[in-house]
């Protein structure tokens, strides 16, 4: 079978390309550049730099397939991008790698692979899919708990489902790297990406800032009770849950008790602070919801994760209709985030997530 | 190292002198139509480049026996070269390539008027928005120490109309440089009526012939020009090997400083295999451009007409009556170029859109921009180099595999802008 590998220069997708062409499969590595490099002067770091692509290309030659460097930076600011910028300006928390998954990986590179005449698009993702005995596509976490990339899948379509191949999704993080250095891959040693690829320095005001100038917008900070606080620059500047950088030090009460931003309020440019169990929350709202397994037509007992690194906790989901969900944990949940995902799990399976209002 | 992917049973076209019958259903046969990027060697240049590597190692530099052998082979090959672009040996300096030469010409064009006669105030540069990199990027250098530059633009035909630099040429324009013919579509630039508007100003005329030395008849008498590039590798030569050709008499500052090497005008070590390789080639092409022109230009039509014939929506790009023999590019219609691309070269056949940048991913043609295609057109255009060892039977695989991907190409196409 023809097979389209996205190699992003990491250890993982290398070897996911590494196994694929092991097992005799026709593989074509193609490689996505997703913003402009022409200059080559601009320090990008992580996943996508220039040096990654070579990278890619250079595991690509060691195991003897195919590689092409696809420019995708035009599609790559239309959705990742745009949307990135425009979740913090509306004082929301994006999840980019979402995006870039569903549309670009397993979208536009599915078609270009389609045009190769490659039925399907394998990535690094720790994570695994599956087909059940009614045809349908189930995903699962990857066997390494401490690498499973699931959550960042949830929004995957059965067609695209269809079309994706997790090569090591079913192996330990140190058994791929293992596998790399057994095969004197290229990048057998190179470091984990951290971060979003696209902000090395990881100043994501400063990146939205230069992407949308208004969100350089003083507003207050207040209390619960709406009682000012301070000022701030602009409302991109918070995630719920922060602690740091709140600029209140000299403010804050004498009892001493640390301040989390709770939520934000866009319309007014207001960001609200309180005590860390005022973070606490035992229901959301989920939309733009994507059901891997069926959509449940009675309330589904689950273990609902709301971030990467959150640990799924005990709930139930109810289907609301209009791709819309509501969850109900069985105990507290703290920083529930809007715009980053809720991801429904039975065990190990995905059965769907949407986007937290 | 590396052999990205190609098992024992893959053919090389350029190979076939050693491969006789290989047009065989057990074999793969890789077609090379990219011979405007680079060509593959001619046996006689791969003879002579390991001969010299191998036999004459000494310095050509050198009073003694070794760099006396060594400065043979190096004045043979300025004498071969010299021969093919119908110039005086003495006025030819080997560089290591296109590049450098082009650099070389620019760079110590304006150098003489920075530093050597700054009282005659020439700080203006001209050249066609068609150029390569190699010229462009180093008129944006010069631009960025304070000369003015003009970039011309030309119309559909790709050919540079004469008014266009009557217009903006002035008395302090210091030298114009448009290439001979151009490396995305192959047209040939008017040259000398060029170089008499030049030459009217004051003005030096550059050409970056690169793409037509050893593809067409050159004489730089005939051009009229005071300063002419070329390049080895493009004509079946090693790469890293290249000519600046200097008119007698002109004035220029050396930019390789160093030793007195190439009459004091590029320093350095002489690279004597690959300079013989370039004097070898060069003589191989001057010997057979009268019968390999014809030959070239014949294949690359039945091409052309197989592809418009054969695939909907393809037009050739630039004018079809003013190109070098080889080189034709078309445009396929609701295709990127990019996929297409990539598709032929699964299919083994190698083929090139415009230019690649530094990470190798395909960028819109500078030259379809200039000429005023629509950006659309500019993303789906393909360029097709034929060559030595190019044959009837590769012009027709390509026709026979073309209207396939494209199909295919388009349907997904069509997909994509409807969901």
């Amino acid at each position: 079978m023809r097979i389209v590998v996205a190699m992003s220069g990491g250890v993982d997708s290398s070897v996911a390309a590494a196994l694929l062409a092991e097992q005799g499969h026709d593989v074509i590595g193609l490689s996505m550049q997703l913003y402009d490099q022409s200059e080559g002067q601009t320090a990008f770091g992580s996943c996508c730099s220039i040096d990654d692509l070579h990278d890619a290309r250079r595991v690509a030659a060691a195991i003897h397939i195919p590689h092409y460097i696809l420019n995708f930076e035009r599609q790559f600011e239309e959705t990742v991008i745009s949307n990135f910028v425009g979740e913090y300006a509306h004082g929301r928390t994006p999840l980019p790698c979402t995006h870039c998954n569903s549309s670009l990986k397993f979208a536009a590179l599915v078609d270009r692979a389609r045009g190769l005449g490659a039925d399907a698009v394998a990535t690094g993702h720790y994570a695994r899919v599956n087909r059940d005995e009614s045809g349908r596509f189930r995903l699962r976490r990857g066997i390494d708990p401490s690498k499973d990339q699931s959550y960042f899948l949830f929004s995957l379509t059965q067609d695209q489902l269809a079309r994706a191949v997790f090569p090591v999704g079913d192996r330990a993080k140190d058994a791929v790297r293992a596998y790399a250095r057994e095969r004197a891959l290229p990048v057998a040693e190179k470091a984990d990406s951290q971060e979003i690829c696209f902000i090395p320095d990881h100043d994501y005001a400063r990146f939205v800032e230069g992407r949308a100038p208004e969100t350089r917008h003083e507003g207050t900070i207040v209390d619960e009770d709406g009682r000012a606080l301070g000022r701030h620059d602009g409302i991109h500047r918070f995630t719920v849950g922060q602690r740091k950088g709140l600029g209140l030090a000299s403010m804050s009460p004498a009892s001493s008790t640390p301040l989390y931003v709770l939520q934000l309020r866009p319309s007014e440019r207001t960001v609200v602070v309180g005590p860390k169990a005022s973070l606490e929350r035992t229901t959301l709202t989920a939309s733009g919801v994507n059901w891997i397994a069926c959509e449940p037509a009675a309330p589904l007992r689950a273990s609902v994760q709301i971030r990467h690194r959150h640990q799924a906790a005990a709930a139930t989901v109810r289907a609301a209709g209009e791709c819309r969900a509501e969850v109900a944990f069985d105990l507290p949940q703290l920083a529930v985030t809007p715009g980053q995902a809720a991801v429904f799990y039975d065990g190990d399976e995905v059965l769907g997530g949407g986007w937290i209002d | 190292m590396a052999s990205i992917g190609d098992g024992p049973n893959v053919v090389y076209s350029f190979r076939y002198h050693e491969l006789a019958a290989c047009y065989n259903e057990r074999f793969t046969v890789r077609v090379y139509f990219d011979y405007n990027a680079t060509t593959p060697l001619a046996p006689e240049v791969v003879d002579a480049v390991v001969r010299m590597t191998r036999d004459v190692f000494g310095n050509a530099s050198s009073v003694h026996h070794f760099g006396q052998q060594a400065k043979a082979v190096v004045d043979d090959a300025r004498s071969a070269v010299a021969d093919l672009i119908g110039g005086d040996p003495s006025e030819v300096v080997f560089t290591s390539g296109g590049t450098e030469a082009d650099n070389f010409a620019i760079r110590g064009a304006a150098a003489v008027f920075d530093t050597i006669e700054p009282s005659r105030k020439k700080h203006h540069l001209i050249a066609s928005a068609i150029e390569h990199e190699a010229v462009l990027n180093t008129l944006k250098a010069l631009g960025r120490t304070g000369w003015r530059i003009s970039l011309l633009p030309l119309d559909q035909t790709g050919v540079l109309s004469v008014d266009r630099l009557q217009d903006v040429i002035t008395d302090d324009t210091a030298l114009v440089s448009v290439m001979h013919a151009n490396n995305e579509i192959g047209t040939i630039q008017r040259i000398t009526d060029l170089a008499a508007v030049a030459h009217a100003h004051g003005a030096l005329m550059h050409t970056d012939a690169v793409q037509s030395v050893g593809k067409i008849p050159v004489s730089v008498r005939d051009l009229d020009v005071d300063l002419l590039s070329l390049s080895a590798h493009k004509f079946n030569g090693p790469k890293g090997a290249g000519a600046l050709w200097i008119k007698r008499g002109t004035r220029i500052q050396a930019t390789m400083t160093g030793g007195k090497h190439e009459r004091n005008r590029r320093a350095g070590t002489e690279n004597v295999p690959a300079i013989a390789g370039l004097g070898v080639a060069a003589a191989l092409a001057a010997g057979k451009l009268t019968a390999e022109g014809p030959r070239l230009a014949a294949l690359r039509d039945r091409l052309e007409t197989g592809v418009l014939r054969d695939v909907t929506g393809t037009a050739v790009n630039g004018a079809r009556d003013a190109r070098v023999p080889n080189t034709t590019n078309i445009s396929f219609d609701r295709v990127e170029a990019e996929s297409l691309l990539i598709a032929l070269d699964l299919e083994g056949i190698a083929v090139s859109t415009g230019s690649a940048c530094s990470s190798g991913t395909l960028e819109p043609s500078h030259v379809l921009r200039a000429m005023g295609l629509s950006p659309h057109r500019t993303q789906n255009s393909l360029r097709f180099s034929l060559g030595m060892f190019s044959t009837e039977q590769e012009v027709d695989r390509v026709v026979e595999v073309l209207p396939r991907l494209v199909e295919k190409l388009r349907g997904l196409t069509r997909k994509a802008a409807t969901g």
